[in-house]
């Protein structure tokens, strides 16, 4: 029944839609938070994402109804002014970056919301859906929307892949690139645009206030998998994928007017899940590591003080009784019966130890390692 | 009293208390904090609210507060992780706390008074109706009486942990070895941040707080160099705000904490512009100046080092100064008619001669460039800008 269910939204044109859009948001959305997240930048697009909001609401108060292409542009203007208008804070003043940023965001913002309030106070007619570039409204995507997404997400993609060694030059080595001939500044830049148009693309179905998060999560989750970075892009690009489909679907099945929030909780789930379960990086991963080299090193240890004491001695082959070994600090039996299972250790019916040869050879790698 | 007028002290009120412990944020460079705390708080306001039933009640601000020192926590260990950057394990945190919250809101939106609106920008215009009251007797909106308190316990704070404050924000091992405990302090701060913010929230809203916290503080910091300054400046732009943002909103029937934000955005801007000393056009102009004064010098010591060497008609040649010093032709003209108008040197049939004056000048030059390291350096080089006034 469940299945029929499932066929029967799937061939709901505006389910489609809704899903087509938020597919695309979560694709160029991952592709270009992995800029941001290696550039160290996830922040700003957090202001830009806010910052967007009177660019909107102004394209609004111009034409008089809710035009994709206008609320785009005006998008695109603000967002501009304020990442301009926060490099130059930073540049030319003693305030750090992280305030330049709350400073942005904030009075972009109010501006934003008086621009809002404003329009919802007066008597214009039409002003209905710009509540939802607060917080998202999937179900609030219309078919020209989508055709404006869609090509939108296009053109990134295509700059992204034509600029693809620039961009990977300028994030990891920017002097380098500086000196082998590209215009650093002006990849900055085009870099910096493609990071408002991704944000503007999930404005709708996210809104203004939590759409940074699509640049981030994804990102920062690929990382955890991988550390080339055309698969951290295409990882990345995949997750935003993910949490864009599956949260719609989710609010739509469940009926929540916020899309955004759920899309936002399926990201840092992924996200969550990366940083645990990532082979390598991840916590899961370290936590054993960390367990079995630290394990290592109490036996490597114990094997070095055993010949020590046989050293004392003039016949290194000579027992030793095992109660002796009480007097090292941290000794445990178990330690010493791994080092006879490794057949390094000797022990007799006595209860007396001695090193085999192995054992000998062993330190001497040791001593050798650390020599 | 006068409903409008309790409207204003409400707007002081939580300008002034947001603003004071957000220029210490500003300081320890932790800006970002705050507006992570304001988002993630929403959860706790949540659930505070919908357990006890009323707004502000104590119990949802010390759910909220509780919500605000989780996220301060759990950023940190996200960063410790070393997994991402701080950056992306603040941006990761924070929407998270948020979306919980909204979505706890859209399930209970018929059990308690919270729209999604009233949370982003509050609305100040409302707070006088919730009153306390004992008994018959009135006292007054209780955001009043709860702004007070907020203000009372950061004014405390900073003035009994004035210097422990001082110390840990500006060198923070320092304060450490001298036994001030930086970290204590800090989570303290956490704490009245996160308090604040609470408290702030239903005047302002979770977004619009954080420009009452960090600009009034911000554009205090361009303007001095002292704390103790910075903080009376501080307070004061955040009564200008206030007052101001009441008297726009009311006249444009808008929303008073977005206009108080956009104000103190506009307040902000107007500072960095034109700021005497450290607006940017003022440092525009200092530079263009040092520019030109670099370039006067550097002439008068090629003249000075020449003249009486073999070379020496060569080296004058007015000319040449575009091969020996590397200028621009326009620019060896421009320095040359300064320093014609300045009076330290001349020009005969294309030869640069220095004049009493222009000799004087190429000393104090050269002993200002070889005293480099030496300690005065700094007050003989703001002594020797000789023609600033010109």
């Amino acid at each position: 029944m469940i299945q029929g269910e499932l066929i029967g939204v799937f061939s709901d044109y505006t389910v489609m839609t809704v899903l087509s859009g938020s597919l695309l948001l979560g694709l160029i959305g991952g592709l270009t938070g992995t800029w941001a997240v290696l550039r160290r930048e996830s922040l700003l697009g957090d202001v830009i994402s806010h910052a967007t909001l009177p660019g909107i609401a102004f394209s609004f108060l111009l034409v008089g109804f809710r035009n994709p292409l206008y609320i785009l542009f005006g998008a695109i203007i603000s967002g501009w002014v304020a990442v301009l208008w926060y490099h130059d804070i930073v540049r030319k003043t003693k305030i750090k970056s992280d305030t330049a940023l709350v400073i942005v965001l904030s009075t972009f913002f109010g501006f934003g919301m008086v621009l809002l309030t404003f329009i919802q106070h007066s008597s214009m007619p039409n002003h209905a859906g710009l509540e939802s570039y607060l917080f998202g409204h999937a179900a609030s995507l219309t078919s020209s929307d989508i055709v404006i997404m869609f090509v939108v997400a296009l053109i990134v993609l295509i700059i992204t892949l034509l600029l693809w060694k620039e961009f990977r030059l300028i994030c990891f080595d920017p002097q380098f690139a500086q000196v082998s001939g590209i215009r650093v500044n002006v990849v900055n830049q085009i870099l910096i645009t493609l990071m408002v148009v991704a944000i503007i693309i999930g404005l709708q179905s996210v809104g203004v206030v939590l759409m940074s998060i699509l640049l981030i999560a994804p990102a920062a989750a690929a990382r955890q998998w991988t550390s080339r970075l055309s698969k951290m892009a295409a990882l990345s690009a995949t997750f935003g994928a993910i949490s864009g489909v599956t949260g719609t679907i989710l609010s739509v099945f469940y009926d929540t007017r916020a899309t955004g929030p759920v899309i936002v909780l399926i990201a840092v789930a992924i996200t969550g899940l990366s940083f645990l379960l990532a082979p390598e990086r991840g916590l899961v991963a370290q936590y054993i590591r960390k367990q079995t080299s630290g394990k290592k090193l109490v036996l490597e240890q114990l094997l070095l003080n055993l010949f020590q004491i046989c050293s004392q001695h003039e016949d290194c082959a000579h027992f030793h009784s095992v109660s002796i070994l009480r007097t090292l600090p941290g000794f445990k039996k178990s330690s010493l019966k791994k080092l006879r299972d490794k057949g390094w250790v000797f022990i007799n019916e006595q209860n007396e130890w001695r090193l085999t040869g192995e054992g000998l050879s062993k330190i001497k790698e040791l001593s050798d390692g650390i020599n | 009293m006068n409903l409008q007028l309790e409207i204003i002290i409400i707007g002081v009120l939580v300008a002034v208390t947001c603003a004071l412990p957000g220029a210490f944020l500003l300081l320890r460079n932790m800006s970002m904090v705050s507006d992570a705390i304001s988002h993630s708080i929403l959860p706790g306001i949540v659930v505070g609210y919908f357990i006890a039933g009323v707004p502000n009640s104590p119990l949802m601000i010390v759910f909220a507060t509780l919500t605000g020192l989780i996220t301060v926590v759990l950023t940190e260990l996200i960063t410790n992780t070393r997994m991402v950057k701080e950056d992306a394990a603040i941006g990761l945190v924070y929407p998270f706390l948020f979306s919980i919250g909204l979505l706890l809101i859209a399930k209970y939106a018929y059990n308690i008074h919270l729209d999604t609106d009233s949370v982003l920008l509050g609305e100040i215009a409302f707070a006088p109706f919730d009153r306390l009251t004992v008994g018959n007797l009135d006292l007054g909106p209780k955001s009043i009486w709860i702004l007070s308190a907020m203000l009372f316990l950061n004014v405390v704070f900073i003035v009994t942990f004035y210097k422990e404050l001082q110390l840990s924000t500006f060198d923070s091992n320092f304060a450490a070895l001298q036994g001030f405990r930086p970290l204590l302090i800090n989570y303290i701060l956490m704490i009245l941040v996160s308090a604040t913010i609470v408290t702030a929230f239903e005047a302002v809203g979770v977004i619009l707080v954080i420009a009452l916290m960090i600009v009034p503080g911000a554009t205090a910091y361009i303007m001095t160099v002292k704390l103790k300054s910075m903080l009376v400046l501080t307070i004061l732009i955040s009564f200008i705000m206030a007052l101001g943002g009441y008297g726009i909103a009311r006249s444009l029937d808008t929303s008073i904490s977005g206009i108080m934000a956009t104000l103190s955005g506009v307040i902000f801007f107007l500072v960095y512009l034109f700021y005497p000393e450290t607006g940017i056009l003022a440092v525009k102009r200092r530079l263009a100046r040092q520019r030109i004064e670099f370039a006067q010098m550097t002439l008068v010591i090629h003249i000075a080092n020449h003249t009486g060497t073999p070379t020496e008609m060569v080296e004058r040649e007015q000319h040449h100064l575009i091969i020996h010093l590397g200028w621009e032709d326009h620019f060896a003209r421009k320095i040359l008619s300064k320093s014609l108008s300045d009076g330290i040197l001349v020009i005969e049939n294309g030869l640069i001669t220095l004049t009493e004056r222009g000799k004087k000048f190429a000393e104090a030059a050269i002993l200002m460039v070889n005293s480099r390291y030496h300690p005065d350096f700094e007050a003989l080089r703001n002594h020797f800008i000789i023609f600033h006034d010109q």
